[in-house]
């Protein structure tokens, strides 16, 4: 199993969200997360005092899939969340140990 | 005199129980042959309660640029000024800036305790009752000292703002009103200030510089972003301000009539004017248009026609409105270049525009509208007048001010701790929050 974590734009998250329940994944979790890469902040000027905003805001959504499932997910984020400007975002990919349904107990793929 | 005092010492004895307090009213509070006219009464009356209200909007208008774990310490501020000064007003600071002129300089204690301040109208205001000219300038005295917390908010302890407010009103604000409003040396001098130009934001601004100067600037100042944390409650504070600044400045006619209507015209165009300039030069300048810059400038517009609203009429005020959002936003912009951290810009707005103001009335003052002329109608003393007043007024302010918060910080220490500054005034001086997730 494999856990795809995105860092996406804030207006990109419904269709990513679609994109991705149209291929069958039926759960995710959205989280709105402050962060920089090699995009880096922007100047903000309050009253004629600059301040820099080093965290930019974004959406942060995991999806928990099966191995198989991987490629197509990618596939799917990368075309809903990609706009071709700086600040689109990164994909991370983690191995998933275990998953448990908390209400019956089931594990692993049965309980994703 | 004496025994007018002894009186008053009396009858502040009594102020305890309730009974004594309907004593003493009966001889005081007795209505007699001069009846005040109901009108003007009314306006008087709803103009107080105008200018009450732009404190609470103060605190919205300061609350919303500090960062949130300050918010409740910053809005308290402004709102503790008004039972705090309200009480001293009543004991002392009316009676020391309005009460009999001694030697021009400050009003003797015979109205201590408000003694023989009672429904008879006074030579301040002929057709309302002196209680309603009392409790109106009253207001006036509250939002005074807490237009200053802006300089300083964010780093100021509670206890020594308490004690800093009540030693300023008393040691500045009345002085400076009794020279002015009371029939001291300035008045004499010629120098006008219809609203408070000087009485109110020259004082209060330039004792802002003052502070900033002393307690020095916060932690981590021009280093980490400290942006407002909610300008939508300092745009609300705004709309309340601006709101109440026609009590302010029309209420000052001290009457409702053809002089109340022109002073809330002029107000309202300073006011238009020193917003739209003041989103021009933005605009230009930083290459977009800021509510924040909106809201300042129409602070801004209203407080430099304030000590213009009766003397000039409704172009010249839109003269003074365009200077005030040009000017004051060159001062704002200036702020980081020369150092001090006047957090609120509480000069930069106040003191710059209460200056500005004051010049300008010099200079449009219409004897069509108030009875005196200015530079344009051609009368030059009257702007060498106002320039004295400046002068004097800013001079006085600074030093007393710097005096005072010497004195408080050898007594109890302006500043909070860095542990408290880092944390947040409003957790560790207050137990509470603002905002809970």
């Amino acid at each position: 199993m494999k856990m795809v974590t995105a860092i996406i734009k804030h207006f990109r998250f419904d269709d990513v969200r679609k994109a991705l329940t149209d291929i069958g994944i039926v759960g995710m979790t959205a989280i709105e997360v402050k962060g920089f890469g090699r995009q880096k902040g922007h100047m903000e000027v309050y009253r004629g005092v600059e301040y820099e905003v080093r965290f930019l805001p974004k959406v942060k959504i995991e999806v928990a899939i099966p191995d198989e499932q991987l490629d197509k997910v990618l596939d799917v984020i990368l075309k809903s969340a990609k706009t071709g400007d700086i600040g689109d975002g990164k994909i991370f990919i983690y191995d998933l140990q275990d998953v448990i349904r908390i209400r019956t107990g089931e594990r692993g793929e049965e309980a994703i | 005199m004496r025994k007018n005092y002894k009186l008053s010492i009396t009858n502040f004895k009594f102020l305890i129980s309730a009974i004594g307090l309907l004593m003493i009213a009966s001889p005081a509070f007795a209505a007699e042959a001069t009846k005040p006219d109901t009108g003007d009464t009314a306006w008087i009356l709803v103009s107080a309660a105008l200018v009450m209200l732009m404190t609470p909007g103060l605190a919205l208008f300061y609350g919303g640029m500090v960062r949130r774990k300050n918010v409740l310490g910053t809005i308290m501020h402004s709102f503790m000024a008004i039972p705090i000064i309200s009480l001293q007003w009543i004991l002392i600071g009316y009676t020391l800036s309005f009460g009999p002129d001694i030697s021009g300089f400050i009003g003797s204690l015979e109205w201590f305790g408000l003694n023989g301040v009672g429904l008879t109208p006074s030579h301040y205001a002929p057709t309302i009752p002196h209680l309603a000219f009392m409790i109106y300038q009253g207001m006036f005295a509250v939002i005074t000292p807490a237009l200053i917390s802006g300089a300083f908010a964010e780093r100021m302890k509670f206890s020594s703002y308490v004690i800093f407010i009540l030693l300023w009103t008393t040691f500045i604000y009345d002085p400076v009103a009794h020279w002015i409003w009371g029939g001291g040396w300035l008045a004499k001098l010629g120098v006008i200030d219809f609203a408070g130009g000087l009485v109110v934001h020259v004082t209060s601004g330039i004792s802002a510089l003052a502070a900033a100067m002393i307690i020095g600037h916060r932690k981590g100042y021009l280093q980490d972003s400290m942006p407002p944390h909610n300008l939508p409650m300092t745009v609300t504070g705004t709309a309340i301000l601006w709101f109440g600044w026609f009590g302010f400045n029309a209420g000052s006619a001290l009457s409702s009539g053809e002089l109340s209507t022109m002073a809330f015209v002029t107000t309202h165009i300073g006011a238009a004017a020193g917003t739209v300039t003041w989103i021009i030069v933005e605009w230009k300048h930083r290459g977009k248009p800021t509510m924040f810059g909106a809201a300042t400038g129409s602070i801004a517009g209203l407080a430099t026609i304030t000590p213009a609203a009766g003397f000039v009429g409704p172009m010249s005020a839109l003269v003074i409105g365009i200077a005030a959002g040009s000017i004051c936003y060159i001062a704002l912009n200036s702020k980081t270049k020369l150092g001090y951290d006047d957090s609120l810009d509480a000069f930069g707005v106040h003191g710059v525009g209460g200056i500005i103001g004051t010049i300008g009335a010099g200079l449009f003052a219409s004897a069509a509208i108030n009875g005196i002329n200015g530079l344009y109608f051609g009368n030059p003393q009257q702007l060498i007048n106002q320039l004295i007043g400046i002068g004097a007024v800013a001079v006085y302010s600074f030093v007393l001010c710097a005096i005072i918060l010497k004195v408080v910080d050898a007594l109890v220490g302006l500043r909070v701790d860095e542990h408290t500054e880092v944390q947040g005034l409003d957790i560790v001086l207050h137990g509470e929050e603002g905002y809970f997730i």
